[in-house]
């Protein structure tokens, strides 16, 4: 199945800069293994250690989150679109500040 | 007990010949009139931060009528917020910028009452301060403040207008709605340090807090007037670059531990810790790491050590200032690092120390073992060694 992987912003400095990945995949756990293997540095943003999908990252399958179908092996059909999305805070200077001290 | 209670608000909350020519195109519509008008005029709404989001969205709130503010900042105003905090002018740096934010409000709006709270949010006040207000509007920029929000909103059911932002991609949506699912639902844990790149690393483009901030702003003002159907159980996604929106459903997560089956959070706990912010996490960050100081560079270089400088920030910050060491950016590092001789003394350095550090743990990996990393990076350099070097 030919679906799109849509990467957020913080994670295009692991994939060349690029803010969509076309790949084949028959299963969600496919597509973003395919993409991890193509993109190494990927991994651990994506994945705990023991090979769980970390819990500040959420998956969807076009406009559901797998969490709620059959999370990584949720079937995947020909154009559907993998979004993932992280976390975001923000990126204002008060934080940039704090952030600074504690280095 | 109802009637009475309308009537003192109809008595109480009345529009003025001023307040009605002011908002007259909102009082010609008939999705807010006279009606919704004074319904903003008794909300109470309680910002938390006055920067990239809490200005559209303080200016908006106070244009619209919202009758009573609180703003919520202990920050004060520096001249790199001016890029994006519409609400301040140049003279405004230096001051406390709930304050600024506060005299800019009333200027627009000097029929509104505003509470200008020079406090840092902690687990301590949170609850005290929102309990006055009917919705608050989350506009902080940093994971232990977001959860503390949404857990302090949830426990005392008010709705939390969320959005955040990074670089040129935006996020909004409205937790703690009635039924409707919270943060912690999307999201159950913090990142841990490190792992996102922060602002420093990231910037963001000055007009998408100015989108963001509008949206959420046009979101309290629905909830308010109760009209339209909000952005609950969706997640908008914005990309400015693409321009282009997308929205993603929202489930409430049954496992939830604050608005779950079996809720296992029912007071506020301490959101440093939960975010790793300190604690065990810090200290490791330098374990095995080599310190050099700006001015041992310095005098080393002087001294004429043979010392290889790497630098891991992007092509677009080493424009701004380097110090004409090789440039590889951390992410483009495990590609390269044939280009490196492990034989020599390094010198890695990034911005502000975080993302050297980062190198230098995947080079020891590597094999390398004569690294140093730039105590405090660029900034510091700036500081201690030649003040005339651009801070950023």
């Amino acid at each position: 199945m030919a679906v799109k992987v849509m990467i957020p912003t913080p994670l295009r400095q692991f994939t060349g800069k690029q803010a969509s990945i076309e790949c084949s995949a028959a299963t969600v756990g496919e597509a973003l293994g395919n993409l991890t293997t193509s993109f190494a540095e990927l991994r651990k943003h994506l994945y705990t250690d023991d090979g769980r999908i970390r819990s500040f990252v959420n998956v969807y399958l076009n406009d559901e989150d797998i969490r709620f179908l059959d999370k990584e092996h949720t079937k995947t059909k020909d154009g559907d679109t993998i979004s993932i999305v992280p976390s975001i805070a923000g990126g204002l200077a008060a934080t940039l500040k704090e952030i600074e001290n504690q280095r | 007990m109802a009637i009475q209670t309308d009537a003192l608000k109809q008595e109480e909350v009345k529009l003025s010949k001023e307040e009605i020519q002011r908002y007259s195109r909102h009082l010609i519509m008939p999705e807010v009139g006279l009606e919704g008008q004074l319904k903003l005029k008794r909300a109470r709404i309680l910002c938390i931060g006055t920067g990239g989001l809490g200005a559209p969205l303080g200016l908006y709130l106070a244009a619209a009528g919202v009758g009573h503010l609180g703003l919520v900042d202990f920050d004060v105003v520096d001249s790199s917020n001016l890029q994006r905090q519409v609400t301040f002018t140049t003279e405004d740096v230096g001051k406390s910028k709930s304050e600024a934010a506060r005299a800019r409000l009333k200027a627009l709006n000097p029929t509104i009452e505003i509470t200008a709270y020079e406090t840092r949010l902690t687990s301590e006040n949170a609850l005290e301060l929102f309990k006055d207000y009917d919705i608050v509007v989350d506009g902080t920029d940093n994971f232990p403040t977001r959860f503390l929000v949404n857990d302090a909103c949830l426990l005392l059911g008010k709705p939390n207008v969320y959005g955040s932002i990074f670089r040129f991609e935006g996020q909004a949506t409205v937790f703690g709605y009635p039924g409707g699912p919270c943060y912690r639902c999307l999201y159950p844990e913090p990142p841990p340090p490190g792992l996102v790149p922060s602002c420093a690393e990231g910037g963001v483009l000055g007009v998408l807090p100015g989108i963001i901030g509008s949206i959420q702003a046009m979101e309290t003002i629905k909830l308010i007037l109760g009209t339209g159907e909000p952005l609950v159980g969706r997640l908008l996604l914005f990309d400015a670059l693409a321009m282009r929106f997308r929205e993603l459903k929202l489930r409430r997560n049954p496992e939830c531990p604050l608005c779950g089956e079996h809720r296992t959070l029912d007071k506020l706990i301490d959101y440093e810790e939960f975010c790793g912010i300190r604690g065990e996490e810090a200290p490791a960050m330098t374990d095995g790491i080599v310190e050099i100081t700006p001015k041992e560079l310095k005098a080393r270089q002087e001294r004429g050590d043979d010392l290889f400088i790497l630098d891991v920030r992007e092509p677009h910050e080493f424009q701004i200032c380097n110090l004409n060491g090789k440039l590889i950016p951390l992410g483009e590092l495990p590609g390269r690092v044939s280009e490196l001789d492990s034989s020599r003394e390094m010198v890695v350095h990034c911005r502000s120390g975080k993302r050297s550090a980062d190198a230098i743990r995947f080079l020891q990996t590597a094999g390398f073992k004569k690294l140093l990393n730039l105590k405090g990076g660029v900034l510091a350099w700036s500081d201690q060694v030649d003040p005339s070097m651009p801070k950023y």
